[in-house]
């Protein structure tokens, strides 16, 4: 078991020097596995959007004829990826910062104010997160043509705000939970307003947990395809999912795999590119207002 | 107390259970379903005139952006936009008919699957034409007319065809001294004598498209097609609980079978059957005219660059009969500025617009005289084997629940392919499944 | 209910419903109701309404009958529980409990092995190394790639000819019917969404004090006993979090058997693929009927779930803390083990 090996390290490493070899080497090869398993099948998407368009079966490791035909396929004039990608940047943006907003206050409510129906309201939240998604597109294509919101960011902000909204709900509940309550009571007669208490003190010891919230919001709405593909049909607002969904081979039967995956690699590394650079200063910056 | 726990618990379940169903029934009321109206329109005049869109997957060429270009310059007050839709044929027929749920008319003109023309007709989702509005329809090939109607109405203009070709390696071939098939018999046969060749000897004699999918129903009518037999006849009864049926069912499953066919066969769809053809491995291979071009490059991608040639699909006892591909338009019964979409769909339809169109992205036109084009023949040298399978060629049941329909027809082919039942029975169980969907 | 044992940690704590909280005292309820409200307001308009629709929808039938011009008879007719009794005869029946067995198997199968493989990524992301962000990184990436793109990447890995059978030396089919169609699925799920239990987890892992450990280390615990008496405990509200909304999507599980499998493939049709295809036929009734189905099987799950594992995480903390709440953490070492997995204290052992 390599979680048995792995888990305790900070006890372990005291009496590192003793341990056996397998001690040391068991956890680093863990690692290792970890990230081969993580990353294999993204490099096999990495190589085929390497490929020319026309070696797209290959199955070498390495591209018999290196190309970046693909990646510029994919910014092509009229496809409309580029302008998909600042589209996906604001709807997944937009969620993401309401989420958290609406979230938090949320999930601080439940868990520290007493009130009845509390867990009536849990439950409600949750159970919204129980339907089959593709039975509410057309439901929701009506609502939304009767209120006339096809065709605008808010048609793909609101649904994956809601999507968003259980888990972050729920997990900053169990978060908020772990805060014992003597913080906000110690701030408190300290002369801190509630929301100031809940500001310095609880969000603070919490980034961890809003951070996590932030990025698994931000990566299911910058992923949503169904609804966006259903609310909007105008090229202008599409986004990058729905614009890749549309690429098409050479002569409309062949699958044009070289620029899906080139096109995944554009949407995947910025991502994750961003979220290590956000997580150094997010954490950063809300550990450091808790110190005060 | 931990009876009281779950009781509050329970309490909490019941309530959101209790207020979902009081509010399920206070729904219920104001939002209606039902508006009986069925509107009719009989081929009314299409009126209206201004800017129209054109919903439809894309294509690459970037050929669409001119024609449409060309149309905009020449009606400046009646532009057309193009909404494009995902590459995936489910998806674009998903798109258009949640549009037609909800009557919008973000939809003017649909680019509509040549299998979807009867269900969007039948539901009144596309406007019924008015045939002598549409002078031009004699010049199109006829089967691919005969598409675009349902019950002897027209509700669409066919703009491309498509049609079953027998890709195979002339050069194999020649070495052997044998001529393209006629029949499967004779494909076998050449197969045998190809094989014996020691550079041939791991190579497979044919594959089709056998993945349980919509390839698997062209190729399963092409079969009982291509055996004298009919999946539904012309009187639009189904009738393939036939020996003629049977015979077509067999041939591809004993090809699958004997090994004749690849066992991987079962899970292509056009591209793996391509790239099997392409690397080489297969002896003759059925598939679409866009693989010519594809299996022509002579960069490297592909083995058989001026290797291989077309001929029509072979059947039983003589030629096969192709099933027919292609793309209708249609005008979105929801949509405004009818009478510009049909001036748009006259527009693309026309020779010159078809013949711009085959010139950049290849696909079959449904402009009869286009075949006989000298210069189009020399630039796609499978014109002529590809005339003479379109015009031959069957088209799929036209039915309303076409999408029932050809889950069962997968349903019986695949399951006599891979042998989970036998053939007689497959067709047997099909013919059962079949009259009950359509008599519907 | 008492409130006598002395509750270290928690001593406001209280079962009472009495307002307790000075600063919060007043009005409560009203507050609370006012702060849910953005939340409740989202829900209701994109969730509930739709669903709503859709439990009416299932209520109907619409466009299935057609009149003797070959049109497709209009509006739609009320049936009462018809599409659901339809659902439970004959053919239907087979193949809807056959999706259901599927959909189970999944959900079992893939959340196990997303929560083993999730907690180690947790584990992993967590201790302090040199490259620590690449890892972190990488671990990310599958669960960053776009749903749509890694479905049809998989795909692709499990051709007839794809690089699975290439480096397996092997040709399996693994888009035909039987367990290896089966297998490609779960092995591509767990592969996307095991980072999705590793970052909660990690999120969680963060907040656990050091001291704790030390306390631990100071007790001489052995390190499997460090890791499951206080390693897991102490994440077991993100970790159960996480899990649950695992089992949610995964029993709504769609697209990756969809588009890997295909459609139609008894091997992997799922409850969602039936509402879908439904759908796809312009069903709506029937459809709706899988989808309430559906809906009520997962919402059975959820509850048993918060039940059996999650007391604490859904707000019964008090009832909970009383079994564990006034134990210290040396107290609780000693704990026999099924005491950490029951209902037990959530609260940080010692306190801050």
């Amino acid at each position: 078991m390599a979680v048995a090996e792995k888990a305790p390290r900070r006890v372990v490493n005291v009496k590192a020097a003793e341990a056996p070899w397998y001690r040391r080497w068991l956890p680093l090869l863990g690692i290792a596995i970890i990230v081969l398993y993580c990353l294999a099948p993204f490099y096999w998407m990495l190589v085929s959007a390497l490929r020319r368009p026309t070696d797209q079966f290959e199955n070498t490791i390495i591209p018999t004829t290196w190309s970046l035909d693909n990646f510029t396929d994919v910014f092509k004039p009229g496809t409309g990826f580029g302008r998909g990608l600042l589209n996906s940047l604001i709807v997944a943006g937009t969620v993401t910062i309401l989420t958290l907003l609406i979230g938090l206050v949320a999930a601080y409510t439940l868990a520290r104010l007493d009130f009845k129906f509390k867990n009536v309201v849990l439950a409600i939240i949750i159970t919204t997160s129980m339907f089959p998604g593709i039975s509410l597109v057309i439901p929701l294509k009506k609502l939304f043509s009767d209120i006339d919101w096809i065709n605008t960011y808010q048609a793909m902000i609101v649904p994956s705000l809601s999507f968003a909204l259980p888990l972050a709900v729920w997990n900053l509940t169990a978060f908020f939970r772990q805060m014992p309550r003597e913080l906000e009571q110690a701030a408190m007669v300290d002369g801190c307003t509630p929301a100031q208490a809940f500001r310095k003190i609880i969000l603070p010891l919490a980034a961890p947990g809003v951070f996590t919230t932030a990025i698994i919001t931000f990566i299911a709405a910058w992923n949503e395809f169904l609804i966006a593909l259903s609310m909007v049909n105008k090229k202008e607002i599409q986004t990058a999912n729905v614009i890749i969904s549309q690429f098409t081979g050479t002569s409309g039967r062949d699958q044009p795999f070289g620029s899906q995956m080139a096109a995944g690699v554009i949407v995947t590394i910025p991502l994750v590119i961003a979220v290590l650079i956000f997580q150094r200063r997010i954490v950063a910056g809300l550990t450091a207002g808790g110190v005060k | 107390m931990r009876f009281e726990r779950s009781h509050t618990r329970k309490a909490a379940f019941v309530a959101v259970a209790s207020s979902l169903v009081l509010l399920a029934s206070a729904c219920g009321g104001g939002d209606d379903g039902s508006s009986g109206d069925s509107g009719s329109s009989g081929g009314a005049a299409l009126e209206g005139r201004g800017p129209i869109t054109f919903a439809t997957g894309k294509d690459t060429s970037g050929n669409l952006t001119n024609q449409v270009a060309a149309w905009n310059s020449q009606h400046p007050d009646e532009k057309v936009t193009v909404s494009e839709l995902p590459e995936s044929a489910d998806q674009q027929r998903a798109q258009m008919i949640q549009n037609a749920q909800i009557k919008s008319d973000a939809f003017s003109v649909l680019n509509l699957d040549v299998v979807w023309t009867a269900e969007f007709a039948a539901n009144r989702w596309v406007t019924e034409l008015p045939q002598d509005q549409f002078p031009d329809l004699g010049k199109l090939l006829p089967s691919t007319l005969d598409t675009a109607k349902y019950r002897d109405k027209l509700y669409a203009v066919p703009v491309t065809s498509d049609g079953g070709l027998l890709y195979y390696r002339k050069d194999l071939l020649d070495k052997a001294g044998v001529q393209p098939p006629k029949t499967w018999a004779e494909m076998k046969d050449a197969c045998t004598k190809i094989k014996a060749l020691p550079e041939a000897k791991t190579m497979s004699c044919y594959a089709g498209q056998f993945e349980k999918y919509e390839g698997l129903t062209v190729n399963f009518s092409e079969a009982v097609n291509g055996a004298g037999g009919v999946v539904v006849g012309d009187d639009g009864k189904p009738n393939v609980d036939t020996p003629e049926a049977l015979e077509g069912l067999n041939f591809l499953v004993d090809g699958l079978k004997s090994g004749e066919f690849p066992k991987a066969s079962i899970t292509y769809t056009e591209e793996p059957g391509r790239r099997a053809f392409q690397e080489g491995s297969l002896i003759f291979h059925r598939n679409w005219p866009y693989v010519y071009a594809l299996a022509e490059k002579t960069d490297g991608s592909s083995k058989i660059n001026g290797k291989f040639a077309v001929a029509p699909l072979p059947g039983m006892s003589g030629q096969g009969v192709s099933t027919l591909g292609g793309h209708n338009y249609a005008i979105s019964e929801f949509a405004k500025n009818k009478a510009t979409a049909a001036d748009f769909i006259k527009f693309m339809s026309s020779e010159e617009r078809q013949k711009a169109n085959i010139e950049k992205t290849s696909q079959a036109p449904t402009w009869a005289s286009l075949y006989d084009d000298a210069a189009l023949n020399k630039q796609f040298p499978y014109l002529a084997p590809l005339k003479a399978s379109i015009e031959s060629a069957k088209s799929r049941p036209k039915v309303v629940k076409y999408g029932d329909v050809t889950t069962a027809i997968q349903e019986a082919a695949y399951g006599a392919m891979t042998g989970t039942m036998p053939p007689k029975d497959a067709l047997t169980g099909l013919q059962t499944k079949l009259s009950t969907l359509i008599t519907q | 209910m008492s409130t006598s044992a002395p509750v270290a940690e928690r001593p406001k704590q209280k079962t009472t419903k009495k307002p307790r909280r000075s600063s919060f005292n007043e009005g409560t309820g009203r507050l609370a109701a006012l702060l849910l409200s953005p939340t409740l307001i989202v829900l209701l308009l994109v969730v509930v309404y739709p669903i709503l629709s859709a439990l009416r929808e299932s209520l109907y039938t619409s466009g299935q009958r057609i009149d003797e011009s070959g049109f497709v008879v209009q509006g739609s007719e009320f049936v009462g529980l018809k599409n659901y009794s339809a659902i439970f005869h004959g053919e239907t029946a087979d193949r809807f409990w056959n999706a259901f067995y599927n959909t189970t198997f999944f959900t079992v199968t893939c959340v196990v092995l997303e929560t083993i493989i999730g907690v180690a990524m947790a584990l992993v992301m967590h201790k302090a190394f040199k490259g620590r962000g690449i890892v972190r990184a990488s671990i990310l990436v599958p669960w960053a790639i776009p749903t749509v793109v890694s479905a049809l990447l998989w795909k692709w890995i499990f051709q007839a000819d794809g690089i699975a059978n290439a480096m397996l030396g092997t040709q399996i089919l693994w888009s035909t019917e039987g367990w290896q169609s089966v297998l490609s699925v779960i092995i591509a799920d767990t592969w996307k969404t095991a980072p999705f239990i590793g970052l909660l987890v990690l999120a969680g892992l963060q907040t656990i004090p050091d001291e704790v450990y030390e306390a631990a280390k100071v007790d001489g615990a052995s390190a499997w006993k460090t890791f499951t008496r206080i390693t897991l405990p102490l994440v077991k509200p993100a970790l159960l979090v996480a899990v649950l909304f695992r089992i949610l999507d995964t029993l709504r599980i769609f697209d990756l058997p969809f588009v890997l499998v295909g459609p139609n493939k008894e091997s992997v049709e799922t409850l969602s693929i039936l509402a879908y295809l439904e759908a796809n036929q312009t069903r709506y009734g029937p459809a709706a009927a899988y989808a309430t189905l559906l809906f009520i099987y997962v919402a059975v799950v959820a509850y048993v779930f918060v039940r059996l594992l999650g007391a604490d995480v859904i707000g019964e903390a008090r009832a909970a803390r009383k079994n564990g709440g006034g134990r210290g953490n040396r107290r609780r070492l000693q704990e026999a083990p099924s005491e950490v997995t029951g209902a037990a204290s959530m609260s940080i052992p010692g306190g801050q």
